[in-house]
């Protein structure tokens, strides 16, 4: 179980040459259970990816703490966190010059794995093993196969609690489809928590609970059924050409 | 052989024991071993040190191994090797240098290579370049490389210096002919105190030739680098060269690429990017488990792969 108690995040004013604070989070507080898949919404700007990144340990809270079932784990280092079993999937996945699908699939399952175990994970994300495996995770990949190898790594470390920052940007939509399969599969397989930050209706609909954050505070959350008719008479849940894309 | 010239022995060329095909070691300034075979002839010079390696024409997939191992602190060596390579060859070579340098003077070793390419053969080179041992006295390396290659011959070289080796200062010339290619991938990391400078200067003299040269190289520490890539086109031909560098501590780093075009249809490209390591990157490989220094290493090892 994860559990953020009363988490804020401020950032020096660079317009008032730091003589004011940001907040980018205001005490913000929640729970991630055992096995629950929790989607965090909300309008751009108000401080999602940065909750995202403060459950990783990539930046650190101003006040407030983070529990992993129940140790505090508010000072520890990204590479603790992870070997402790929490894993991010970033919105916007790093290149690397040299560094093939294989090495990095190898160094997410933290240990020697064969071809086909690698292709596996691929396959999954809806990419052609055989073709990506040793191809270098540089700026040759288009941002939708990046994106999906980053999904891959996830898959690949099966940890208790699985981060993942808007998994659906640059993914079009025939793969949309499997991407919602990978979650569900994951989410029925590996009996660790999911959280995702989207604003994709269709993710919405396949949580648990959904909590929305806007203007750095948990303004609401509940279960899908208590938030999301609420959601949809709003702009929050996702930008109006996503939604008539889905329709389609 | 003792446990420093075999370790030294598989640092540069990869071997645990004597190779197949062709080959001639040489170790402590002299040749210690040596093998030709139907196709492939190796013989002493005539006139200085250094030996010649004569492959006939048409000899397909056989390999030469001429490695270079210096154990005695304070040697200090020029040598000259020159290879001629027949028509509608298909040979891989493969040399290198490994200095163990246990005592307080300077050892040295300066291989002067000359490759004579025939038309239509294709040479894969691979040179490789170690340094170990304890001692103050400096591992320095001088390689000169020169090639001609014929019409439609290929040559790709592959050169590599991972470790050890205190001061280098590497040449590189080619001449390539109509048809000819040239394709250079050079791999170089240094540390301590180290200096290298690496200095290619290719022309393109006959229509359809090309080139394509590649320096991946990390200097750490105080270390300092500099490369410096000249392409001349002189006819219609394409050439690129590409200098790619990650700099970390203290270490300095100058990349000069060059490129003259002799010609209105000399097609050629350069590029050169000096920076650290950036820091998602290593978020990234922190978030797979990875500790910071463990991170490091994986990027380096991936870019000078």
């Amino acid at each position: 179980m994860l559990e953020l108690k009363n988490i804020s995040f401020q950032v020096p004013d660079e317009k008032t040459r730091n003589t004011k604070e940001i907040g980018i989070l205001k005490d913000v507080s929640l729970t991630l259970e055992d096995n629950q898949f929790v989607v965090i919404t909300g309008p751009n700007g108000g401080g999602k990816s940065t909750l995202a990144k403060i459950i990783a340990g990539i930046e650190k809270p101003t006040s407030g703490q983070i529990l992993f079932d129940g140790q505090d784990i508010t000072d520890m280092s990204i590479t603790d966190r992870a070997k402790l079993g929490i894993s991010y999937a970033f919105q916007q996945p790093v290149r690397f010059k040299g560094v093939t699908v294989f090495d990095l699939l190898r160094l997410a399952a933290g240990k020697e794995i064969s071809v086909a175990g690698a292709c596996e994970y691929l396959s999954k994300v809806g990419l052609c093993a055989k073709d990506y495996i040793r191809r270098e995770v540089n700026g040759s990949l288009s941002g939708g196969e990046i994106k999906r190898i980053e999904i891959a790594t996830i898959l690949a470390r099966k940890t208790r609690v699985s981060v993942f920052d808007e998994p659906e940007a640059g993914i079009d939509l025939w793969s949309f489809q499997n991407l919602i399969q990978v979650f569900e599969e994951m989410h029925e397989q590996l009996h660790g928590s999911i959280l995702i930050i989207s604003h994709q209706e269709r993710i919405l609909n396949i949580a648990d609970r959904i909590i929305l954050i806007a203007d750095g505070k948990l303004v609401k959350k509940g279960t899908k059924e208590e938030v999301l008719p609420e959601l949809l008479g709003t702009a929050n849940a996702a930008p109006s050409c996503d939604k008539a894309a889905n329709r389609k | 052989m003792d446990a420093i010239q075999r370790e030294l022995l598989m640092q540069v060329a990869g071997l645990h024991e004597i190779p197949a095909g062709a080959y001639n070691i040489r170790s402590n300034g002299q040749s210690i071993e040596r093998k030709s075979t139907g196709n492939i002839e190796i013989i002493n010079k005539p006139d200085k040190s250094g030996i010649e390696i004569h492959i006939k024409p048409g000899t397909k997939k056989e390999s030469v191994h001429i490695p270079v191992i210096m154990s005695q602190s304070g040697l200090e060596e020029v040598v000259y090797n020159d290879f001629y390579i027949g028509e509608n060859a298909d040979v891989t070579i493969i040399a290198g240098c490994g200095i163990h340098n246990g005592g307080d003077a300077a050892s040295r070793h300066d291989g002067i290579h000359r490759f004579f390419i025939g038309k239509n053969a294709h040479v894969k080179y691979v040179e490789k370049h170690y340094g170990s041992g304890d001692g103050s006295g400096e591992r320095i390396m001088n390689p000169v490389t020169e090639i001609s290659l014929d019409e439609d011959s290929f040559m790709e070289m592959e050169t590599v210096q991972i470790r050890g080796v205190d001061s280098t200062k590497r040449e590189n010339r080619a001449h390539l002919k109509a048809g000819a290619k040239l394709v250079v991938m050079e791999r170089l990391m240094t540390h301590g105190k180290q200096k290298a400078e690496s200095w290619f200067d290719v022309q393109l003299d006959g229509e359809d030739s090309s080139a394509n040269i590649v320096s991946r190289s990390v200097a750490r520490d105080e270390s300092w680098q500099l490369f410096q890539s000249h392409i001349s086109g002189n006819t219609r031909c394409s050439g690129h060269t590409e200098c790619d560098a990650i700099i970390m501590e203290n270490a300095k780093i100058s990349a000069v690429p060059q490129l003259t075009a002799n010609h209105v249809d000399a097609a050629l490209i350069h590029e050169a990017a000096i920076g650290k390591i950036a820091g998602e990157q290593l978020i990234k490989l922190m978030t797979l488990g990875l500790t910071e220094a463990e991170a490091e290493e994986q990027i380096i090892s991936g870019f000078l792969k």
